[in-house]
Protein backbone atom coordinates (compact mmCIF):
# COMPACT_ATOMS: atom_id res chain seq x y z
CA UNK A 1 0.00 0.00 0.00
CA UNK A 2 2.90 2.38 0.54
CA UNK A 3 6.39 1.19 -1.55
CA UNK A 4 9.00 3.54 -1.64
CA UNK A 5 11.64 2.72 -3.86
CA UNK A 6 15.04 3.98 -4.00
CA UNK A 7 14.00 6.85 -2.70
CA UNK A 8 16.42 9.84 -1.50
CA UNK A 9 15.12 13.25 0.28
CA UNK A 10 17.42 16.39 0.32
CA UNK A 11 16.06 19.94 1.57
CA UNK A 12 18.76 21.79 -0.36
CA UNK A 13 21.92 20.62 0.93
CA UNK A 14 23.47 17.15 1.61
CA UNK A 15 20.73 14.25 1.41
CA UNK A 16 19.16 13.22 4.62
CA UNK A 17 17.50 10.05 3.62
CA UNK A 18 19.36 8.13 0.44
CA UNK A 19 18.91 5.26 -0.74
CA UNK A 20 15.61 4.11 0.81
CA UNK A 21 13.81 0.98 -0.53
CA UNK A 22 10.44 -0.12 1.59
CA UNK A 23 7.17 -1.89 1.07
CA UNK A 24 4.49 -1.34 3.69
CA UNK A 25 2.74 -4.91 3.52
CA UNK A 26 -0.91 -4.10 4.57
CA UNK A 27 -1.62 -5.34 8.04
CA UNK A 28 2.49 -4.84 9.22
CA UNK A 29 3.12 -3.45 12.13
CA UNK A 30 6.60 -0.73 12.38
CA UNK A 31 8.29 1.04 15.07
CA UNK A 32 10.96 3.65 13.59
CA UNK A 33 13.67 4.96 15.31
CA UNK A 34 16.50 6.79 15.05
CA UNK A 35 18.64 9.75 16.53
CA UNK A 36 16.62 12.94 16.46
CA UNK A 37 17.39 14.74 13.44
CA UNK A 38 17.62 11.64 11.51
CA UNK A 39 14.86 12.11 9.26
CA UNK A 40 12.32 10.33 11.10
CA UNK A 41 9.74 12.97 10.45
CA UNK A 42 11.09 13.56 6.65
CA UNK A 43 10.52 9.64 6.30
CA UNK A 44 6.74 9.52 7.39
CA UNK A 45 5.91 12.72 5.60
CA UNK A 46 7.42 11.25 2.15
CA UNK A 47 5.29 7.90 2.81
CA UNK A 48 2.12 9.90 3.07
CA UNK A 49 2.54 12.17 0.41
CA UNK A 50 3.40 15.54 2.07
CA UNK A 51 6.89 15.46 0.89
CA UNK A 52 7.75 14.48 -3.10
CA UNK A 53 11.15 12.69 -3.41
CA UNK A 54 13.72 14.15 -4.61
CA UNK A 55 14.96 11.03 -6.50
CA UNK A 56 13.06 7.74 -6.61
CA UNK A 57 9.82 7.02 -6.76
CA UNK A 58 6.88 6.40 -3.70
CA UNK A 59 3.71 4.65 -4.72
CA UNK A 60 0.63 5.01 -2.37
CA UNK A 61 -1.67 2.22 -3.27
CA UNK A 62 -0.35 1.98 -6.15
CA UNK A 63 0.05 5.18 -7.74
CA UNK A 64 3.14 7.20 -7.59
CA UNK A 65 3.19 10.69 -5.77
CA UNK A 66 4.40 12.46 -9.07
CA UNK A 67 1.23 11.16 -10.81
CA UNK A 68 -1.30 12.44 -8.21
CA UNK A 69 -3.27 15.54 -8.30
CA UNK A 70 -4.68 17.33 -5.28
CA UNK A 71 -7.69 15.72 -5.38
CA UNK A 72 -5.77 12.29 -5.31
CA UNK A 73 -3.82 13.54 -2.43
CA UNK A 74 -6.82 14.06 -0.74
CA UNK A 75 -8.45 11.14 -1.19
CA UNK A 76 -5.13 8.98 -0.37
CA UNK A 77 -4.99 10.93 3.47
CA UNK A 78 -8.38 9.49 4.09
CA UNK A 79 -6.82 5.83 4.31
CA UNK A 80 -3.77 7.24 5.36
CA UNK A 81 -4.08 9.06 9.43
CA UNK A 82 -1.52 10.65 10.39
CA UNK A 83 -0.50 12.00 14.09
CA UNK A 84 1.96 15.09 13.84
CA UNK A 85 4.23 15.51 16.47
CA UNK A 86 2.81 19.18 17.13
CA UNK A 87 -0.44 18.26 16.27
CA UNK A 88 -2.36 21.51 14.81
CA UNK A 89 -6.16 21.60 15.75
CA UNK A 90 -9.23 24.04 14.15
CA UNK A 91 -8.82 26.22 17.22
CA UNK A 92 -12.31 27.88 17.06
CA UNK A 93 -13.99 24.25 17.34
CA UNK A 94 -14.67 22.18 20.28
CA UNK A 95 -12.08 18.87 20.04
CA UNK A 96 -14.54 16.58 19.50
CA UNK A 97 -15.42 18.85 16.07
CA UNK A 98 -12.23 18.46 15.68
CA UNK A 99 -11.48 14.47 16.28
CA UNK A 100 -14.80 14.57 13.76
CA UNK A 101 -13.38 16.48 10.84
CA UNK A 102 -12.00 13.77 8.62
CA UNK A 103 -15.88 12.44 8.70
CA UNK A 104 -17.19 15.76 8.38
CA UNK A 105 -14.61 17.09 4.75
CA UNK A 106 -15.72 13.36 3.29
CA UNK A 107 -19.36 14.05 3.95
CA UNK A 108 -19.46 10.39 6.29
CA UNK A 109 -20.97 12.00 9.28
CA UNK A 110 -23.56 9.86 10.19
CA UNK A 111 -25.23 9.25 12.84
CA UNK A 112 -23.52 5.49 13.40
CA UNK A 113 -20.58 7.65 13.31
CA UNK A 114 -21.92 10.11 15.96
CA UNK A 115 -21.68 6.96 18.41
CA UNK A 116 -18.37 5.76 17.53
CA UNK A 117 -17.13 9.02 18.17
CA UNK A 118 -18.17 9.12 21.72
CA UNK A 119 -16.96 6.03 22.31
CA UNK A 120 -13.57 6.86 21.00
CA UNK A 121 -13.38 9.99 22.78
CA UNK A 122 -13.75 8.03 26.10
CA UNK A 123 -11.08 5.52 24.51
CA UNK A 124 -8.25 8.19 24.84
CA UNK A 125 -9.46 9.45 28.14
CA UNK A 126 -10.95 13.01 26.58
CA UNK A 127 -14.88 11.64 26.93
CA UNK A 128 -14.97 14.52 29.32
CA UNK A 129 -13.40 17.15 27.74
CA UNK A 130 -15.51 16.80 24.39
CA UNK A 131 -16.73 20.70 24.27
CA UNK A 132 -13.01 22.15 24.93
CA UNK A 133 -11.31 24.40 22.87
CA UNK A 134 -7.91 22.65 21.57
CA UNK A 135 -6.20 25.78 22.87
CA UNK A 136 -7.13 24.57 26.35
CA UNK A 137 -5.54 21.40 26.52
CA UNK A 138 -2.36 19.83 27.59
CA UNK A 139 0.24 18.47 25.50
CA UNK A 140 -0.73 15.10 26.28
CA UNK A 141 -4.55 15.78 25.71
CA UNK A 142 -3.85 17.16 22.38
CA UNK A 143 -2.17 14.17 21.24
CA UNK A 144 -4.65 11.72 22.23
CA UNK A 145 -7.22 13.79 20.28
CA UNK A 146 -4.72 13.99 17.18
CA UNK A 147 -4.62 9.93 17.45
CA UNK A 148 -8.54 9.83 17.26
CA UNK A 149 -8.47 12.21 14.18
CA UNK A 150 -5.76 9.67 12.56
CA UNK A 151 -8.33 6.82 13.15
CA UNK A 152 -11.79 7.97 13.20
CA UNK A 153 -12.01 7.01 9.39
CA UNK A 154 -10.80 3.39 10.00
CA UNK A 155 -7.94 4.28 7.51
CA UNK A 156 -5.81 1.08 6.41
CA UNK A 157 -2.65 2.60 7.53
CA UNK A 158 -1.98 4.50 11.04
CA UNK A 159 1.27 7.26 10.45
CA UNK A 160 2.06 8.31 14.26
CA UNK A 161 5.53 10.40 14.84
CA UNK A 162 6.09 10.36 19.00
CA UNK A 163 2.13 10.09 19.66
CA UNK A 164 3.98 9.49 23.02
CA UNK A 165 5.99 11.58 23.61
CA UNK A 166 3.43 13.82 25.76
CA UNK A 167 1.73 10.86 28.07
CA UNK A 168 2.80 9.52 31.13
CA UNK A 169 3.42 5.71 31.00
CA UNK A 170 0.13 4.30 31.54
CA UNK A 171 -1.66 6.72 28.68
CA UNK A 172 1.20 5.61 26.48
CA UNK A 173 0.30 2.02 27.23
CA UNK A 174 -3.49 2.84 26.64
CA UNK A 175 -2.99 4.58 22.97
CA UNK A 176 -0.15 1.58 21.97
CA UNK A 177 -3.52 -0.80 23.16
CA UNK A 178 -5.43 1.16 20.83
CA UNK A 179 -2.96 0.67 18.02
CA UNK A 180 -2.20 -3.18 18.81
CA UNK A 181 -6.22 -3.35 18.09
CA UNK A 182 -5.93 -1.38 15.05
CA UNK A 183 -3.62 -3.21 13.66
CA UNK A 184 -5.50 -6.74 14.64
CA UNK A 185 -8.14 -5.76 12.54
CA UNK A 186 -6.04 -4.83 9.54
CA UNK A 187 -4.37 -2.13 9.60
CA UNK A 188 -1.12 -1.11 8.67
CA UNK A 189 0.74 0.58 11.47
CA UNK A 190 4.01 2.96 11.41
CA UNK A 191 4.98 4.53 14.65
CA UNK A 192 8.04 6.96 14.77
CA UNK A 193 9.19 6.96 18.52
CA UNK A 194 12.29 6.75 20.67
CA UNK A 195 10.86 5.51 23.50
CA UNK A 196 12.54 1.84 23.56
CA UNK A 197 9.94 0.72 26.53
CA UNK A 198 7.13 1.58 24.16
CA UNK A 199 8.88 -0.97 21.89
CA UNK A 200 9.39 -3.54 24.40
CA UNK A 201 6.09 -3.54 25.51
CA UNK A 202 4.95 -3.73 21.87
CA UNK A 203 7.26 -6.50 21.09
CA UNK A 204 5.04 -8.90 23.67
CA UNK A 205 2.17 -8.30 22.44
CA UNK A 206 2.10 -7.98 18.70
CA UNK A 207 4.52 -8.61 15.89
CA UNK A 208 6.59 -5.59 15.20
CA UNK A 209 9.34 -4.74 12.99
CA UNK A 210 11.77 -2.33 14.25
CA UNK A 211 13.07 0.23 11.84
CA UNK A 212 16.03 2.57 12.32
CA UNK A 213 17.24 5.42 10.23
CA UNK A 214 20.99 6.17 10.82
CA UNK A 215 23.48 7.41 8.06
CA UNK A 216 20.76 8.72 5.63
CA UNK A 217 19.79 4.51 5.63
CA UNK A 218 17.06 2.68 6.52
CA UNK A 219 18.15 -0.42 8.40
CA UNK A 220 16.14 -3.56 9.92
CA UNK A 221 17.40 -3.04 13.67
CA UNK A 222 17.74 -7.04 14.89
CA UNK A 223 16.88 -8.44 18.17
CA UNK A 224 18.79 -6.39 20.52
CA UNK A 225 15.64 -4.84 21.78
CA UNK B 1 -27.10 27.51 -17.74
CA UNK B 2 -26.43 24.97 -15.82
CA UNK B 3 -23.94 27.38 -13.47
CA UNK B 4 -27.32 28.58 -11.73
CA UNK B 5 -28.59 25.79 -10.21
CA UNK B 6 -25.16 24.77 -8.58
CA UNK B 7 -24.44 28.07 -8.01
CA UNK B 8 -27.77 28.07 -5.82
CA UNK B 9 -27.14 24.72 -4.62
CA UNK B 10 -24.14 25.45 -2.86
CA UNK B 11 -25.32 28.61 -1.88
CA UNK B 12 -28.39 28.06 -0.47
CA UNK B 13 -28.30 24.19 0.82
CA UNK B 14 -24.17 24.60 0.59
CA UNK B 15 -22.28 22.93 3.49
CA UNK B 16 -23.17 24.28 6.56
CA UNK B 17 -20.37 22.26 8.07
CA UNK B 18 -18.25 23.38 5.88
CA UNK B 19 -18.97 26.94 6.40
CA UNK B 20 -18.27 26.36 10.32
CA UNK B 21 -14.61 24.88 9.58
CA UNK B 22 -13.33 28.16 8.68
CA UNK B 23 -13.37 30.55 11.54
CA UNK B 24 -15.53 33.48 11.66
CA UNK B 25 -14.34 36.91 10.96
CA UNK B 26 -15.50 40.53 12.04
CA UNK B 27 -14.05 42.75 11.16
CA UNK B 28 -12.95 41.98 6.88
CA UNK B 29 -16.78 40.60 6.42
CA UNK B 30 -18.20 44.27 7.30
CA UNK B 31 -15.78 45.65 4.85
CA UNK B 32 -16.28 43.06 2.16
CA UNK B 33 -20.41 44.02 2.86
CA UNK B 34 -19.78 47.47 2.89
CA UNK B 35 -18.19 47.35 -0.29
CA UNK B 36 -20.60 45.21 -2.00
CA UNK B 37 -23.32 47.86 -1.08
CA UNK B 38 -21.37 50.72 -2.12
CA UNK B 39 -20.49 49.18 -5.59
CA UNK B 40 -24.79 48.25 -6.19
CA UNK B 41 -25.10 51.63 -4.94
CA UNK B 42 -23.44 53.52 -7.68
CA UNK B 43 -24.76 50.81 -10.03
CA UNK B 44 -28.27 52.09 -9.35
CA UNK B 45 -27.39 55.45 -10.32
CA UNK B 46 -25.65 54.14 -13.86
CA UNK B 47 -28.29 52.29 -14.35
CA UNK B 48 -30.71 55.05 -14.02
CA UNK B 49 -28.23 57.25 -16.25
CA UNK B 50 -28.07 54.74 -18.77
CA UNK B 51 -31.35 54.10 -19.13
CA UNK B 52 -32.62 57.82 -18.73
CA UNK B 53 -30.47 58.51 -21.49
CA UNK B 54 -31.67 55.75 -23.55
CA UNK B 55 -35.18 56.97 -23.26
CA UNK B 56 -34.01 60.21 -24.60
CA UNK B 57 -32.20 59.24 -27.68
CA UNK B 58 -35.09 57.34 -28.51
CA UNK B 59 -37.33 60.78 -27.70
CA UNK B 60 -36.03 62.66 -29.55
CA UNK B 61 -35.31 60.16 -32.46
CA UNK B 62 -39.29 59.59 -32.63
CA UNK B 63 -40.40 63.09 -31.95
CA UNK B 64 -38.15 64.90 -34.30
CA UNK B 65 -37.47 62.00 -36.80
CA UNK B 66 -40.93 62.87 -38.85
CA UNK B 67 -41.27 66.21 -38.54
CA UNK B 68 -40.05 69.17 -40.53
CA UNK B 69 -40.49 72.83 -40.34
CA UNK B 70 -40.61 75.36 -43.09
CA UNK B 71 -39.85 79.24 -42.45
CA UNK B 72 -41.07 81.75 -45.17
CA UNK B 73 -39.32 85.05 -44.81
CA UNK B 74 -40.86 87.45 -47.17
CA UNK B 75 -42.15 91.11 -47.83
CA UNK B 76 -45.18 92.15 -45.96
CA UNK B 77 -47.33 92.29 -48.95
CA UNK B 78 -46.71 88.54 -50.37
CA UNK B 79 -46.56 86.43 -47.38
CA UNK B 80 -50.03 85.25 -47.62
CA UNK B 81 -49.19 84.28 -51.38
CA UNK B 82 -46.55 82.67 -50.59
CA UNK B 83 -47.44 80.87 -47.35
CA UNK B 84 -50.53 79.33 -49.40
CA UNK B 85 -48.16 77.92 -52.55
CA UNK B 86 -46.00 76.61 -49.95
CA UNK B 87 -48.92 74.84 -48.75
CA UNK B 88 -50.08 73.62 -51.66
CA UNK B 89 -46.65 72.43 -52.81
CA UNK B 90 -46.55 70.60 -49.86
CA UNK B 91 -49.47 68.36 -49.47
CA UNK B 92 -48.57 67.52 -52.83
CA UNK B 93 -45.05 65.98 -52.25
CA UNK B 94 -45.18 62.11 -52.08
CA UNK B 95 -43.99 61.57 -47.88
CA UNK B 96 -45.69 64.46 -46.73
CA UNK B 97 -49.06 63.67 -44.55
CA UNK B 98 -50.01 67.25 -43.34
CA UNK B 99 -48.71 70.51 -43.42
CA UNK B 100 -50.09 73.14 -41.76
CA UNK B 101 -48.91 77.31 -41.07
CA UNK B 102 -48.87 78.22 -37.50
CA UNK B 103 -50.88 81.04 -36.51
CA UNK B 104 -50.13 84.06 -34.68
CA UNK B 105 -50.94 83.04 -31.21
CA UNK B 106 -48.86 79.92 -31.87
CA UNK B 107 -45.69 81.63 -33.43
CA UNK B 108 -45.73 84.42 -30.36
CA UNK B 109 -46.08 81.75 -27.81
CA UNK B 110 -42.80 80.20 -29.26
CA UNK B 111 -40.99 83.36 -29.01
CA UNK B 112 -42.41 84.64 -25.81
CA UNK B 113 -39.69 82.83 -23.62
CA UNK B 114 -37.47 85.37 -25.50
CA UNK B 115 -39.09 88.41 -25.97
CA UNK B 116 -41.75 88.78 -23.07
CA UNK B 117 -45.51 88.37 -23.10
CA UNK B 118 -46.03 91.74 -24.56
CA UNK B 119 -44.14 91.09 -27.83
CA UNK B 120 -46.15 93.11 -30.75
CA UNK B 121 -45.94 90.63 -33.45
CA UNK B 122 -47.73 91.66 -35.70
CA UNK B 123 -45.17 94.64 -36.07
CA UNK B 124 -42.40 92.21 -36.59
CA UNK B 125 -40.56 91.12 -39.97
CA UNK B 126 -41.77 87.32 -38.22
CA UNK B 127 -41.31 85.00 -40.66
CA UNK B 128 -44.05 82.20 -41.26
CA UNK B 129 -43.46 79.25 -39.85
CA UNK B 130 -45.13 75.97 -41.17
CA UNK B 131 -45.01 72.78 -39.30
CA UNK B 132 -44.54 69.38 -41.98
CA UNK B 133 -45.43 65.63 -40.61
CA UNK B 134 -44.27 63.45 -42.55
CA UNK B 135 -45.39 59.95 -43.38
CA UNK B 136 -43.08 56.59 -41.95
CA UNK B 137 -41.24 56.43 -45.16
CA UNK B 138 -40.30 60.24 -45.35
CA UNK B 139 -40.15 62.61 -48.20
CA UNK B 140 -37.14 63.10 -50.55
CA UNK B 141 -35.78 66.58 -48.84
CA UNK B 142 -33.45 67.70 -51.53
CA UNK B 143 -35.84 67.41 -54.35
CA UNK B 144 -38.61 69.46 -52.16
CA UNK B 145 -36.00 72.30 -51.58
CA UNK B 146 -35.34 72.32 -55.37
CA UNK B 147 -39.47 72.72 -56.08
CA UNK B 148 -39.56 75.89 -53.57
CA UNK B 149 -36.98 77.34 -54.56
CA UNK B 150 -38.54 77.66 -58.26
CA UNK B 151 -41.81 78.48 -56.23
CA UNK B 152 -41.37 80.27 -52.99
CA UNK B 153 -38.23 81.48 -52.97
CA UNK B 154 -38.68 83.03 -49.68
CA UNK B 155 -38.51 79.46 -48.34
CA UNK B 156 -36.21 77.50 -45.96
CA UNK B 157 -36.80 73.87 -45.12
CA UNK B 158 -35.48 72.78 -41.93
CA UNK B 159 -35.81 68.84 -41.63
CA UNK B 160 -34.05 68.75 -37.55
CA UNK B 161 -31.56 66.38 -39.02
CA UNK B 162 -29.15 69.38 -38.49
CA UNK B 163 -29.32 69.26 -34.80
CA UNK B 164 -31.35 66.15 -34.17
CA UNK B 165 -28.31 63.97 -35.30
CA UNK B 166 -25.73 65.33 -32.64
CA UNK B 167 -28.44 65.11 -29.48
CA UNK B 168 -29.11 61.75 -30.47
CA UNK B 169 -25.43 61.05 -30.67
CA UNK B 170 -24.91 62.52 -27.52
CA UNK B 171 -27.69 60.42 -25.65
CA UNK B 172 -26.52 57.21 -27.11
CA UNK B 173 -22.87 58.23 -26.11
CA UNK B 174 -24.55 59.08 -22.42
CA UNK B 175 -25.97 55.43 -22.49
CA UNK B 176 -22.80 54.06 -23.69
CA UNK B 177 -20.83 55.78 -20.53
CA UNK B 178 -23.82 54.91 -18.03
CA UNK B 179 -23.12 50.89 -19.34
CA UNK B 180 -19.35 50.91 -19.24
CA UNK B 181 -19.59 52.43 -15.73
CA UNK B 182 -21.79 49.30 -15.04
CA UNK B 183 -19.08 46.67 -16.07
CA UNK B 184 -16.75 48.71 -14.65
CA UNK B 185 -18.56 47.91 -11.25
CA UNK B 186 -18.77 44.80 -11.37
CA UNK B 187 -15.28 44.33 -12.31
CA UNK B 188 -14.25 46.46 -9.64
CA UNK B 189 -16.48 44.55 -7.33
CA UNK B 190 -15.00 41.06 -8.55
CA UNK B 191 -11.43 42.83 -7.47
CA UNK B 192 -12.39 43.60 -4.31
CA UNK B 193 -13.99 40.56 -3.52
CA UNK B 194 -10.85 38.83 -5.00
CA UNK B 195 -8.80 40.79 -2.49
CA UNK B 196 -10.57 39.93 0.20
CA UNK B 197 -10.82 36.52 -0.32
CA UNK B 198 -6.95 36.22 -0.99
CA UNK B 199 -6.78 37.74 2.26
CA UNK B 200 -9.08 35.54 4.08
CA UNK B 201 -7.17 32.53 2.44
CA UNK B 202 -4.12 33.84 3.65
CA UNK B 203 -5.34 34.58 7.30
CA UNK B 204 -6.50 30.82 7.62
CA UNK B 205 -3.43 29.10 5.97
CA UNK B 206 -3.13 26.90 9.22
CA UNK B 207 -7.42 25.93 8.89
CA UNK B 208 -6.27 24.83 5.62
CA UNK B 209 -3.31 23.30 6.33
CA UNK B 210 -5.47 21.11 8.94
CA UNK B 211 -8.16 20.41 6.64
CA UNK B 212 -5.79 19.16 3.58
CA UNK B 213 -4.49 16.75 6.29
CA UNK B 214 -7.51 15.23 7.08
CA UNK B 215 -7.99 14.38 3.79
CA UNK B 216 -10.30 17.66 2.40
CA UNK B 217 -10.68 17.95 -1.39
CA UNK B 218 -9.70 21.78 -2.53
CA UNK B 219 -13.57 21.75 -3.31
CA UNK B 220 -14.35 21.42 0.14
CA UNK B 221 -12.38 23.83 1.79
CA UNK B 222 -13.37 26.44 -1.28
CA UNK B 223 -16.93 25.93 -0.29
CA UNK B 224 -16.65 27.29 2.61
CA UNK B 225 -14.87 30.73 1.70
CA UNK B 226 -17.01 30.78 -1.73
CA UNK B 227 -20.31 30.86 0.10
CA UNK B 228 -19.42 33.67 2.46
CA UNK B 229 -18.13 36.05 0.58
CA UNK B 230 -20.81 35.56 -2.20
CA UNK B 231 -23.70 35.93 0.89
CA UNK B 232 -22.13 39.23 2.16
CA UNK B 233 -21.78 40.51 -1.15
CA UNK B 234 -25.74 39.62 -1.85
CA UNK B 235 -26.85 41.17 1.38
CA UNK B 236 -24.41 44.46 0.83
CA UNK B 237 -25.81 44.68 -2.57
CA UNK B 238 -29.32 44.03 -1.56
CA UNK B 239 -29.02 46.90 1.36
CA UNK B 240 -27.29 49.02 -1.71
CA UNK B 241 -30.09 48.75 -4.07
CA UNK B 242 -32.26 49.89 -1.32
CA UNK B 243 -30.40 52.70 -0.25
CA UNK B 244 -29.56 53.51 -4.03
CA UNK B 245 -33.42 53.59 -5.35
CA UNK B 246 -34.63 55.53 -2.33
CA UNK B 247 -31.83 58.56 -3.22
CA UNK B 248 -33.37 57.81 -6.98
CA UNK B 249 -36.90 58.02 -5.82
CA UNK B 250 -35.71 61.39 -3.50
CA UNK B 251 -34.90 63.20 -6.95
CA UNK B 252 -36.80 66.15 -7.86
CA UNK B 253 -39.06 64.84 -10.60
CA UNK B 254 -38.89 65.49 -14.09
CA UNK B 255 -40.42 68.78 -15.17
CA UNK B 256 -42.95 68.79 -18.15
CA UNK B 257 -40.54 70.33 -20.86
CA UNK B 258 -38.34 66.83 -19.93
CA UNK B 259 -35.36 68.30 -18.91
CA UNK B 260 -32.61 66.41 -19.06
CA UNK B 261 -30.76 65.93 -15.10
CA UNK B 262 -34.14 65.92 -13.48
CA UNK B 263 -35.28 63.02 -15.63
CA UNK B 264 -32.84 60.31 -14.45
CA UNK B 265 -34.71 57.68 -12.82
CA UNK B 266 -36.59 54.48 -13.74
CA UNK B 267 -39.85 54.59 -15.47
CA UNK B 268 -42.49 51.20 -15.83
CA UNK B 269 -40.27 48.41 -16.66
CA UNK B 270 -37.44 49.52 -15.53
CA UNK B 271 -37.99 49.36 -12.21
CA UNK B 272 -36.78 45.97 -12.52
CA UNK B 273 -33.39 46.49 -13.29
CA UNK B 274 -32.11 47.34 -10.12
CA UNK B 275 -33.44 43.73 -8.86
CA UNK B 276 -31.21 42.24 -10.90
CA UNK B 277 -28.42 44.24 -9.10
CA UNK B 278 -27.63 42.11 -5.91
CA UNK B 279 -28.14 38.42 -7.39
CA UNK B 280 -25.12 39.62 -9.91
CA UNK B 281 -23.08 41.05 -7.98
CA UNK B 282 -24.13 37.19 -5.62
CA UNK B 283 -22.78 35.79 -9.02
CA UNK B 284 -19.56 37.69 -9.29
CA UNK B 285 -18.80 37.20 -5.66
CA UNK B 286 -19.56 33.40 -6.59
CA UNK B 287 -16.87 33.37 -9.63
CA UNK B 288 -14.36 35.83 -8.14
CA UNK B 289 -14.17 33.74 -4.86
CA UNK B 290 -14.06 30.65 -6.02
CA UNK B 291 -11.17 31.63 -8.81
CA UNK B 292 -9.48 32.87 -6.30
CA UNK B 293 -9.72 30.23 -3.64
CA UNK B 294 -8.76 27.80 -6.47
CA UNK B 295 -5.57 29.65 -6.93
CA UNK B 296 -4.34 29.94 -3.92
CA UNK B 297 -4.92 26.14 -2.89
CA UNK B 298 -3.23 24.93 -5.98
CA UNK B 299 -0.09 26.97 -4.60
CA UNK B 300 -0.20 25.56 -1.28
CA UNK B 301 1.88 21.87 -1.05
Amino acid sequence: MIELDNTAYSYGGGELLSNISLKLAPGSFHFLTGPSGSGKTTFLKLCYGALVPTSGHVRLFDQDVREMDRDDHAMARRRIGVVHQDCQFLDHLPIADNVALPLMVSGRETLENHSNLKELMHWVGLGNRASALPPELSGGERQRAALARAVIMSPDVVLADEPTGNVDWEMSQRLLQLLIELNKMGKTIMIATHDLNLIRAAKSKVQARVLRIANRKLQLAGADL
Amino acid sequence: MRVIPRFLNDLIVGDVQADRVVPPSGFTARLTTFAAGAMAFLAVFALALSLASGRLATRWGDELAHSSTLRISAPEGQMADQTAAALRLLLTTPGIEAARALSDEEQRALLEPWFGPDLPVEDLPVPQLIEIQETQEGYDAAGLRLRLQAEVPGAVLDDHNRWRRPLEQAAGRLRLLGWVSILLIAATTATIITLAANAALAANAQVIAVLRLVGARDSYIAQAFVRRFTLRALLGAAVGVVVGLGAVLLLPAAQAEGGFLTGLGFQGGGWLWPVLIPPLAGLVAYFATGHAARRTLSELD
